[in-house]
């Protein structure tokens, strides 16, 4: 099984030796994959071109290490400036410590304001604070039911008044919520077009009266090219704080968000991934980005092995790997994990830069069961030391383990390959997830 | 019988067109008295397009197509350019048969079904509501089933759309089996004699398999009392859906059998452009498209209408 991999990757190898810098010409291909991939996750059309020639520009020139290729290279450089486009001035909710906070929640119909709102609320109460929800949507049929329904499955109280005047109920939840001992208001909005500037000027007007903390424009992760439009009337508007990137918990690759961040240049504050009101969640800028890029995740790849690591074995894997000292104990180790995490492909297809090499790798899941035969039949010393493995030892090692010496030959060979990769691997990739990880937290 | 009279589409294209200005302007400038088709004109009409939401593949294959055509002619005016590409555009919608003015046959089927699906917040309920509204004016009889029974006042909503459009309806109690609904909504029509039944069901996303299971239920359940319901299965997609709506169309028909679009919330600035590859991948027409949150916004889709908004600069 490890043939096929380790045969593509001396072949990327080669091609790539004398390589040694980012010119314009060695990345026009993966210039332009790249265009399309950002392209058919909806990043806006100029938004997409913009990014990639300032990118570009920047990374002109820049030496390429030899294990990988330039346009490895610079879509890891793509990467990491989308990460950073995208998380950039990351913040918290303005939150009041004292007095009563006012969140103003505005956006396109059917994004998922009221949902989010109940959301916020939840999440508010839960770490301690007072939560009221405004119903300000005067004009969508039962719009104030579904939130007063919403409220009553979370405990939060509802303000609404029977009157068609979306200012005035903003305006007077301020005063329920100081009389009631409330301290935080939530005010959901009808969903409105960016261009009715009937609707835009009602809730301009609402800003005006409340005085918000915090704005937050909810976008239906789906959007298309268009959300650069939207999303700039409303900030033109209202001038918002946050975006609230909701529906997450479908397939769509969310580009508009870059679109909507190069736009208006404000930070995405929550990703809302399904219907139930426990689903919302804190933006981590490096996930949105490998989903916009549709390359493997690092991330999930490194959670997913945190589930089955425990903290201590990952330190040591990672400082072996960075020692080059992987052994054929660790590997074995790493042989067990892989089985209970899942397939080795899928594994594989989770590790940028190492998925394009290795995409069409044929893993060969079963080829595993021999390997754990023959490096169970390696003594200890063995194991550590592969060095040690002489002619004897290997038909030793053939024999127990009922393979043959031409099999052993190539195991250990191949291992050594391995080790090599891996530790330069080890010096870039991986080591980065590792440690980032450390920063993460389900939450 | 003509079900929408005074089709107007001056607010669709309004709307289609306000962004649009700009770019087919320095289209008219750059295009005007050139013989070849040069760079910057085929990437304004790439910008154009991509733009629509049409996708990248689709806009070079088109651009492709367009070249290829206006090799052969001597006419490269602006005139031509726009003529031939949105000639294209119109050839692909009416290849799935878009142009079709849609009305329940109930001369064939009756009561006449339609089931009406979507993801989250795309536009169904309302829709159901514009719908039952303008069958009712053509002088059908129509009853709707509120089948979504997870959302919070999902009931209520098309409740209150179906008194504005003086329509009956079935509603169970939140949390009931849609299917239930579902069925108890055809028995009513076929022992009442209506013509029309809608069946509102809860927005899913499609990469959802316990609820697209669901879906599937609820159409098994239909047809128990009526061979070859749901009649007509709707997929409603939000306007302003970038690539994911050919997903959306792509994982619906897998559990739906679905036999045209509505494509809503095209009073924006969104052009809907993604609409093209569903229409050639699985033939499906587009019926209507919605303008707007009243019961009057509602109008038949009309291919050229669609396409000129694309590139109209009024
Ligand atoms: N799957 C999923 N559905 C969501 C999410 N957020 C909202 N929804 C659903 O999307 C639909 C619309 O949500 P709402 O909260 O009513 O949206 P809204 O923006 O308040 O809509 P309007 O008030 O009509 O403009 C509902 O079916 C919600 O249950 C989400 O993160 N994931
Ligand atoms: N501007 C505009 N808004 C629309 C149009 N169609 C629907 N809407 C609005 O979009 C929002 C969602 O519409 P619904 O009909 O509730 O959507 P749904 O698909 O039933 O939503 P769920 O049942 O929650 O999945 C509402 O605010 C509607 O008023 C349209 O054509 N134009
Ligand atoms: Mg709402
Ligand atoms: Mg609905």
């Amino acid at each position: 099984m490890l043939e096929d991999l380790s045969q593509k990757l001396e072949a990327t190898l080669k091609k790539i030796r004398g390589q040694g810098k980012i010119t314009e010409k060695n990345v026009t291909e993966t210039l332009r994959e790249i265009r399309r991939v950002l392209l058919d996750a909806d990043v806006n059309y100029k938004v997409a071109k913009e990014f990639i020639e300032k990118v570009t520009e920047k990374a002109l020139g820049q030496e390429v290490i030899s294990s990988i290729t330039p346009g490895q290279l610079i879509t890891r450089i793509i990467f990491d400036e989308l990460t950073e486009l995208l998380g950039g001035s990351h913040s918290e909710l303005k939150i009041n410590a004292s007095g009563v906070t006012v969140i103003l929640i505005v956006g396109l119909q059917g994004s998922g304001k009221t949902t989010f709102s109940a959301k916020l609320a939840k999440r508010l109460s839960n770490s301690n604070r007072k939560p009221l929800l405004v119903a300000a949507d005067i004009y969508r049929p039962a719009a104030i039911d579904q939130l007063k329904m919403l409220g009553k499955s979370i405990n939060i109280p509802v303000f609404s008044l029977d009157e068609k005047n979306a200012r005035k109920i903003a305006e007077n939840s301020l005063n329920f919520a100081r009389e009631n001992g409330l301290d935080t208001v939530i005010i959901d909005t009808a969903g409105r077009l960016h261009v009715d500037e009937e609707l835009m000027g009602e809730v301009a007007d609402i800003k005006q009266l409340t005085n918000p903390q915090e704005v937050l424009f909810v976008v239906d992760s789906m959007t298309g090219q268009d959300a650069v439009n939207s999303a700039k009337s409303f900030n033109d508007k209202v001038d918002f704080d946050g975006i609230v990137l909701t529906k997450m918990d479908g397939d769509s690759r969310g580009g508009c968000a870059l679109s909507i961040r190069s736009v208006v240049g404000k930070p995405i504050k929550f990703i809302s991934n399904g219907e139930k009101l426990d689903a919302v969640e804190s933006f981590h800028p490096d996930r949105l980005a490998s989903r916009i890029l549709g390359k493997g995740d690092v991330i999930s790849l490194v959670e997913k092995a945190q589930a089955h690591f425990d903290d201590i074995e990952a330190d040591k894997l990672e400082e072996k790997l960075r020692k080059n000292k992987f052994d054929f104990e660790d590997f074995l180790k790493q042989i067990k994990l892989i089985k209970k995490m899942g397939s080795l492909s899928s594994l594989i297809g989770m590790i940028p830069g190492i998925s394009s090499a290795m995409k069409n790798a044929n893993v060969d899941e079963k080829a595993f069961v021999r390997i754990e035969a023959i490096i169970n039949s390696m003594t200890k010393e063995e194991r550590r030391s592969p060095k040690v493995l002489n002619g004897n030892r290997r038909k030793r090692i053939a024999r127990g383990s009922g393979t043959s010496i031409q099999e052993v030959n190539k195991l250990i060979k191949q291992f050594a390959e391995m080790q090599k990769m891996m530790s330069k691997f080890a010096q870039k990739g991986f080591q980065n997830a590792m440690m980032n990880n450390k920063n993460f937290k389900f939450n | 019988m003509k079900l929408f009279k005074n089709l107007n589409f001056d607010k669709l294209r309004d709307g289609l067109s306000k962004t649009r200005e700009k770019i087919v302007n320095k289209l008219t400038e750059t295009i005007s008295g050139k013989a070849k088709l040069p760079a910057e004109i085929l990437e304004e009409l790439e910008e154009i397009l991509v733009t629509s939401d049409i996708g990248f593949d689709t806009a070079i294959q088109i651009i492709d197509e367009v070249k290829i055509k206006l090799k052969s002619e001597s006419d490269r005016s602006e005139e031509n350019i726009l003529r031939t590409i949105k000639a294209s555009l119109v050839a692909v919608l009416e290849k799935s048969n878009s142009y079709n003015e849609f009305l329940p046959d109930i001369e064939k089927y009756k009561p006449f079904i339609i089931l009406i699906v979507g993801v989250n917040g795309a536009g169904k309920t309302t829709t159901i509501g514009k719908l039952a509204y303008n069958f009712k004016k053509s002088g059908l009889s129509v009853i709707v089933g509120a089948a979504d029974t997870f959302r919070a006042a999902a009931n209520e909503q098309l409740e209150i759309w179906a008194k504005r459009a003086g329509v009956e309806i079935v509603q169970k109690k939140n949390g009931t089996d849609p299917s239930s609904v579902a069925f108890e909504t055809v028995a009513k029509a076929i022992k009442e004699n209506i013509d029309v039944v809608m069946i509102d069901t809860a927005g899913r996303l499609h990469n959802k398999s316990n609820l697209m299971e669901e879906l599937n239920k609820i159409t098994r359940v239909i047809q128990k009392q009526s061979n070859n319901a749901p009649q007509e299965t709707f997929l409603v997609l939000d306007g302003n859906t970038g690539q994911n709506a050919v997903l959306q169309a792509e994982e619906f028909s897998k559990v739906a059998n679905l036999t045209g679009l509505v494509i809503t919330k095209l009073d924006g600035t969104a052009k809907g452009g993604v609409v093209f590859q569903i229409c050639s991948k699985q033939c499906l027409p587009v019926r209507y498209i919605g303008v707007g949150e009243d019961i009057e916004d509602l109008q038949s889709f009309e291919a050229n209408a669609f396409v000129d908004a694309i590139f109209s600069t009024k």
